[in-house]
């Protein structure tokens, strides 16, 4: 079982909230999921108002929220954001977002480095999105995170895994969970990110803009579990060298 | 500091034009084909030689918009503070020589204002004016932003181009977005249709996205008036624009508009007509070309049409709108800048949003955010 901080996670994948045609959708789409931490972009919800659509289709027991300060451009900004979130959805838990650039919405790792330790000494629980950079999954254990959520791809492009070598060296070399988070585009990515050992993945684009969000959203439950199934069970080496005809060494055996 | 200008004057009117009509289906198919489009592939996109491919374009369009924005639409409404102005400008229902009262809201009307447009439900404001800077300046825009801002989400502006300090001075205001729109890229036509005031100086417009991208705005909305001149050329220099802010400004979103010339009274007729196929065209090239940028749709646009751009590249729409100062609830029989052509309620427009399978989004900013 997955436990981040304190908190035991009977599903390995994580969704979103976004880009549904209804919260109505969503809501059915998060439950055939199984999914029970859920980020909700900050700038969203009307935290001001307990009847916001978003919020109230997410009441549910197995759901924690996972706030995210997407929108902010540097750490002030962030740590201001998680402050607020903290205090209107009661939770210290922040998924951490600052990406400065819009159009690839690329996170900027000086500002998330900073953020973090702050946030961290604040008490709050930080998954901080990032670049699959294993030298600042690192820096960002010695400074408190509480997981890292290094990209497969960028966030809405459904182009898979492209970050791969660099997941396999963070996934080998991380003492805290490691999520993939963006760019999954189909389930057999999502199971391809948990085969390697991924301890959980998060998914939001493929499943809400997909033709049937909730036939989707069981599909991601269904691959996230297989990929962990078979990481435990321990696959098969891959491109075992083919047995050469006259091996090299075979004067030893004279 | 380098500007838009020094790129813009590498370029001549007219042998963009000629470029743009000499694209063959050749080159639409490539840029059909490719993922990466250049502005070569916008001027095939926008070429006529690219109409027979349209049902092809809407495809793509679409689907690199449902992956960008998903299943939503943003919503957000003009609030005209304003119609005072000094600038005469032969399609504008508020230029200096219509003879129509003119109006700059006071504090109380403002907020008489901004109560109804909450009522409609909106949590995305577009503060708009002409250009009098003897009431109208920086200390105004201030006095408005501090008194609607705890109101709303998300500040847009659409007034007059003002210099980089005024700017920055109000950004920590709340002022996240500003629209300015060049009208047209056509130097002498521009000269011809802003004859005097502020704004018959072309390269100082020209020159305000620059300044919006060095004052750290968030976002900046670019668009051309459609029937000043040939908008195919008109919407090359404004992706040429585009492409060079992104890459400059690299920390501000962008957003394009593509506003047709409305009726008002004692207007301009269109010199150049664009039907809506041409502007179905006009929508899936800028996806194809861009997929992240905003495309805006307004009012002035017809039920139909509006109904079903949707679906086809469309991020963000208005509705309710009313295009007078005072519009909503001070003086609603008061002249408008131009007639709007879909009047259909807020209210309206989220359930015709819904029946499409899409949902209107009121709020997608906060205003703790700068």
């Amino acid at each position: 079982m997955l436990k981040i901080a304190d908190k035991i996670f009977n599903s390995r994948l994580f969704t979103g909230t976004g880009k549904f045609s209804s919260s109505l959708k969503m809501e059915e789409a998060l439950l055939a999921s199984g999914s029970e931490l859920v980020t909700v972009a900050l700038k969203r919800v009307d935290i001001n108002d307990n009847q916001d659509d978003i919020l109230t289709h997410l009441k549910y027991p197995h759901i924690n929220l996972l706030p995210n300060t997407s929108g902010v451009r540097n750490a002030k900004e962030a740590v201001f954001a998680a402050q607020m979130a903290r205090e209107a959805l009661e939770t210290n838990w922040i998924k951490l977002e600052i990406h400065p650039d819009p159009k690839y919405l690329m996170p900027d790792p000086i500002e998330t480095l900073k953020a973090t330790e702050e946030l961290a000494k604040l008490g709050f629980i930080v998954l901080p999105y990032i670049h699959a950079d294993p030298v600042l999954c690192k820096r960002l254990e010695d400074v408190g995170t509480a997981a890292v959520m290094p990209l497969g791809a960028p966030i809405g492009s459904n182009k898979g895994l492209k970050t791969i070598d660099f997941l396999e060296i963070i996934i080998s070399q991380s003492n805290v969970p490691v999520i993939v988070d963006a760019g999954i585009g189909a389930p057999s990515d999502a199971a391809k990110a948990m085969e390697i050992g991924a301890d959980a993945v998060l998914v939001n684009t493929a499943i809400a803009v997909s033709g049937n969000p909730v036939l989707m959203a069981e599909a991601f439950k269904i691959a996230v579990q297989a990929g962990r199934m078979a990481y435990e069970a321990k696959l098969g080496a891959v491109g075992l060298h083919a047995a050469a005809s006259s091996p090299l060494t075979s004067f030893l055996n004279d | 500091m380098a500007s838009f200008n020094d790129i813009f004057d590498q370029y001549s009117w007219e042998d963009t034009s000629k470029s743009i009509y000499s694209k063959t289906s050749v080159d639409v198919e490539r840029a059909l084909l490719t993922s990466k489009r250049t502005l070569e592939d916008f001027k095939a996109l926008i070429s006529p030689a690219a109409a027979p491919y349209l049902e092809q374009m809407a495809q793509i369009s679409q689907a690199l918009t449902l992956k960008r924005f998903g299943k939503v639409i943003q919503m957000y409404v003009p609030l005209y503070l304003s119609n005072e102005c000094n600038n005469i400008c032969t399609y504008c229902g508020f230029s200096y020589d219509n003879k129509v009262r003119r109006k700059t809201l006071s504090p109380m009307e403002i907020m008489q204002e901004v109560a109804a447009i909450k009522e409609m439900g909106y949590d995305h404001v577009l503060l708009v004016t002409g250009e009098a800077n003897q009431t109208v300046h920086t200390d105004y825009f201030k006095k408005v932003l501090e008194l609607i801002r705890p109101h709303f989400a998300h500040i847009s502006m659409e007034v007059q181009p003002l210099d980089l300090g005024d700017y920055e001075e109000l950004r920590p205001y709340g002022l996240n977005t500003v629209l300015v729109y060049q009208e047209t890229y056509h130097q002498e036509d521009y000269k011809k249709h802003h004859p005097k005031g502020k704004k018959s100086n072309f390269n100082y417009r020209l020159e305000t996205p620059d300044r919006l991208g060095q004052a750290g705005i968030h976002k900046m909305g670019l668009g051309v008036l459609i029937g000043l001149e040939d908008w195919r050329t008109d919407s090359f220099f404004t992706a040429l624009h585009l492409n060079y802010l992104e890459k400059k400004y690299w920390q501000s979103k962008y957003s394009i508009s593509f506003p047709r010339l409305r009726p008002f009274s004692g207007g301009l007729e269109p010199k150049v007509a664009m039907s809506d196929r041409e502007l179905v065209q006009l929508i899936c090239a800028y996806r194809l070309f861009n997929e992240e940028v905003e495309l805006s749709i307004s009012t002035r646009e017809s039920n139909a049409f509006r109904d079903n751009v949707i679906k086809l590249g469309i991020t963000s729409m208005s509705a309710g709108s009313k295009t007078n100062p005072g519009g909503y609830a001070v003086a609603p029989q008061s002249l408008e800048q131009f007639e709007i052509s879909d009047e259909r309620s807020a209210t309206e427009i989220d359930e015709m949003i819904a029946a499409q399978g899409y949902e209107a989004v009121w709020k997608d900013w906060d205003n703790s955010l700068v």
